[in-house]
């Protein structure tokens, strides 16, 4: 049971970065692709009416894994106080950045609300790749399993008994930031060129083709960093072969996002983008299981699904309901994407 | 008290209190929203469209500030209160995780169709996602409520090895009957909110002498529903809430009263300032007798004071609660007063030419703002010194790992962000009461709107 709670927490993380992930990359490219006022209106169109939704997987997959694993919820999330605090108002000054901007005319108040939005979007893809980064690398859990990790120390990864001196920031971390960084620039790229014509479609996937080599250099570095910090991530890999398939899909969905760019596709490319991110992360996920946070200090202390896990009961009831939320959700989503699929044209129909 | 537990107990205080100021609009405005389109439909007036328009703007408006102000309380629970998590994440995580399955989705997906695919959707199908913006508030207005209930009257669990609670029976935690009646009592004060604003607006507009033709609207829809809501607020709801505090946290309701000593014929206490050092009420003024025949259905019924109970199980800010409670049901009081007569106004045909109702209704904007918020602060500080009632004391429930001086940072942080919300809240509702239920769907020559907001 606690296996499966830990395949949906995943694939509903996996969900939010896919969805959200497109209209933050649409952030941070916001003030570079779109030149005119027109055109910024264009991409604010293009994520307008889906953002608030894809948010909400974030609120989803939150309250499924406070309702699964509580402990982990608890002590991941007391642990991460201040990036996690950072992060709440980084929404919502982004949330005001979307909305707000929009009710002003006056040029200097639209300008400082664009900014507004582009630099929070460009910082919380930096602290959701930190924050990955910091599950992977490990906390320093005590014996009582709680934690807590001032933002950054000497930026040095550290374990054992120095394993307590980790910081929110150190290279890796950093790295990993910058990873989710460019990955979900050329993911917001390829999506305001798919609901995009003319030069903004054009500029758009040209952002993307500069980010790929880069994207393509990251995931090998990131790898090489990973393996070199943690070589126990290997574990999974060598007892399942069929973890292997993950890095195919990895490399494969990168190629097939190149392909699609230089045939101009960018819905084939913006569909690899993000097997691209599910693949990296349900690598990730993979490597962990079935610990949930690892110990720094002690791989002793670390936490995983059966240490933090809700009861019995619970689980199997929520198993229930779960599964029909996601049906009705899924629902919404299909019927809401078809409403406005297509392009976004300005001078068209409004919304 | 302990400094890193104060900072904790502000924190979450300050946020939430920030917060429910916009859920509550919108929860109330949802049903009467649902109301105007109906009538729109039936009637085939498109008047009652754009009154429905108008609505849905400042709804839109309200939704965003109270979505991004609701992320930090459910960040909260882990990031402030961990070891009350650890506690009992094993049943309240059921109702937290369901409100995100069940009705953020909801929400969310029609909150964007209704507000900008009325003309892809056809009136019906925007009706329907009326509908379900309405329902998607109220079941998360249910399951918040079902949390909060379960940290007042624990049921359906089991204490596990570790110390935890663990869910052991769904429906009744679902089906807690001190859910219900909070719920009840929490959607009615709501749509009190809701009918309270909408009259007020109508209200400015008549008084104004601009768009007077919604005013109208807005007056009567607004004052039909207030008065419906402020009678049900008294009773059977604010009735049934009361007696299940009275059978279930008896230390509650003494210290709501500031009822000290024991005895048959407790007097209800109207006015009078709470003295816990000398254990009395001082300048009371009182209807003998009242309190226990409100809690007990008989004149001559002992009421338990709080000298019953031992002293260290008493709600630590007495004298808060009692002045919360008070306003709450005083104001509870005065809304049923002005809504009764405004209606009796308006079923003589006399409302919309009496300038001295519709500054009274006008002016009583802020009130019902005020009247929820003390509803909630009764019942959050009614409940101390517990977290969960009997089962876990609030000194024990902060996160421990979290320092005084970072909760205080952040907290700080709060302010200083919800200040720039704030401002930028009114300043945009300000623009929509002034543009006014416009001509063309609203848009009032503007661009058409690239999000949300849709203006």
């Amino acid at each position: 049971m606690e296996t499966l709670w830990f395949m949906i927490v995943a694939v509903m993380v996996a969900a939010y970065v896919v969805l959200d992930g497109f209209d933050l990359g649409a952030g941070v490219i916001y003030l570079g692709a779109a030149k005119t006022p027109s055109e910024r209106r264009t991409i604010m169109r293009a994520i307008g009416p889906v953002w608030d939704g894809n948010e909400v997987w974030l609120l989803a997959a939150g309250g499924t894994l406070y309702f699964a694993f509580p402990l982990l919820y608890a002590s991941s999330f007391s642990g991460f106080y201040l990036p996690l605090m950072m992060v709440l108002w980084l929404l919502m000054l982004r949330g005001i950045g979307i909305e707000l901007g929009a009710h002003m005319e006056n040029p200097v108040w639209r300008g400082f609300f664009d900014v507004i939005f582009s630099v929070s979007s460009i910082l919380l893809c930096i602290f959701f790749g930190a924050a990955l980064g910091n599950v992977v690398r490990g906390v320093p859990l005590a014996q009582d399993q709680y934690f807590f990790e001032p933002l950054w120390t000497n930026f040095r990864v550290n374990y054992g008994t120095a394993g307590t001196n980790n910081g929110i920031l150190d290279w890796y971390t950093v790295m990993t930031g910058v990873i989710a960084l460019v990955t979900l620039t050329a993911h917001g790229s390829l999506y305001v060129a798919t609901k995009t014509e003319d030069d903004l479609n054009r500029r758009a996937r040209t952002v993307a083709m500069w980010a790929w080599p880069v994207q393509l250099l990251l995931t090998f570095l990131g790898l090489i960093a990973t393996v070199s910090i943690r070589p126990g991530v290997l574990d999974n890999y060598k007892h399942h072969a069929i973890g292997f398939a993950i890095p195919v899909l990895v490399f494969g969905s990168l190629a097939v996002m190149m392909h699609g760019m230089i045939k101009r596709s960018d819905k084939m490319a913006f569909v690899a983008s993000a097997l691209y991110i599910v693949g990296m992360l349900v690598g990730a996920a993979f490597a962990l299981y079935p610990v949930v946070l690892p110990a720094s200090t002690d791989a002793a202390l670390n936490l995983t699904i059966y240490n933090t896990k809700a009861g019995e009961h619970g689980l199997a009831v929520g198993f229930t309901w779960w599964i029909l939320g996601m049906i009705l959700a899924l629902g919404y989503f299909f019927f809401l994407f078809r409403m406005f699929k297509g392009k976004v044209r300005l001078e068209g129909e409004g919304y | 008290m302990d400094s890193a537990l104060l900072v904790h107990r502000l924190h979450f205080a300050f946020t939430v209190t920030f917060h429910y100021l916009f859920p509550q609009l919108t929860m109330g405005l949802a049903p009467l929203i649902v109301v105007l389109k109906t009538l729109g439909l039936r009637r085939n007036d498109e008047t009652y469209n754009r009154a429905a328009q108008f609505w849905a703007r400042i709804f839109g408006i309200n939704f965003v500030l109270g979505v991004v102000t609701g992320i930090p309380m459910e960040f909260q629970f882990g990031t402030n209160w961990s070891h009350f998590s650890r506690f009992a994440g094993g049943v309240i995580g059921q109702t937290l995780g369901m409100e995100g399955m069940f009705a953020f989705f909801l929400e969310s997906a029609f909150l964007g169709l209704f507000l900008y695919g009325e003309k892809r959707l056809g009136p019906r199908g925007h009706w329907w996602s009326a509908v379900a913006v309405f329902l998607g508030s109220w079941l998360s207005g249910f399951f918040i409520v079902a949390t909060d209930a379960w940290m007042q009257h624990p049921v359906g669990y089991a204490k596990a090895a570790d110390g935890s609670a663990q869910l052991t029976s769904f429906w009744a935690l679902v089906l807690n009957p001190w859910a219900w009646w909070q719920y009840a009592h929490n959607m009615s004060g709501a749509v009190i909110t809701g009918a309270f604003v909408m009259a007020s607006i109508g209200a400015f507009y008549l008084l104004w002498g601009k768009f007077v033709e919604f005013g109208r609207i807005f007056v009567r829809v607004g004052v039909v529903a207030g008065l419906i809501f402020s009678v049900l607020q008294l009773f059977p709801t604010g009735d049934g809430q009361g007696r299940m505090i009275a059978q279930n946290q008896p230390v509650t309701l003494a210290a709501m009263e500031a009822l000290f000593a024991t005895q048959p014929g407790a007097p209800l206490v109207l006015i009078g300032q709470p003295n816990i050092e000398e254990r009395k009420i001082d300048n009371p003024l009182v209807i003998p007798s009242a309190l226990s025949f409100l809690t007990y259905r008989a004149w001559e019924a002992e009421v338990k004071g709080l000298n019953a109970f031992p002293q260290d199980e008493w709600p630590t800010n007495i004298e808060l609660l009692y002045y919360s409670y008070h306003i709450m049901v005083g104001l509870g009081t005065v809304f049923i007063a002005i809504m009764v007569i405004a209606a009796f106004l308006l079923w003589r045909g006399r409302l919309f030419e009496n300038r001295w109702m519709l500054w009274i209704l006008l002016l009583a904007l802020p009130f019902p703002y005020i009247a929820n918020t003390a509803g909630w602060i009764t019942a959050e500080i009614g409940r101390q010194p517990w977290l969960v009632f009997s089962l876990m004391r609030t000194a024990d429930g902060y996160s421990k790992t979290v320092s005084a001086g970072n909760g205080l940072f952040t907290l700080l942080g709060f302010m200083g962000m919800y200040t720039v919300l704030g401002i930028f809240f009114l300043f945009l509702v300000r623009r929509e009461i002034e543009h006014g239920p416009g001509a063309e769907g609203g848009s009032h020559g503007h661009e058409p709107a690239p999000a949300l907001s849709a203006h």
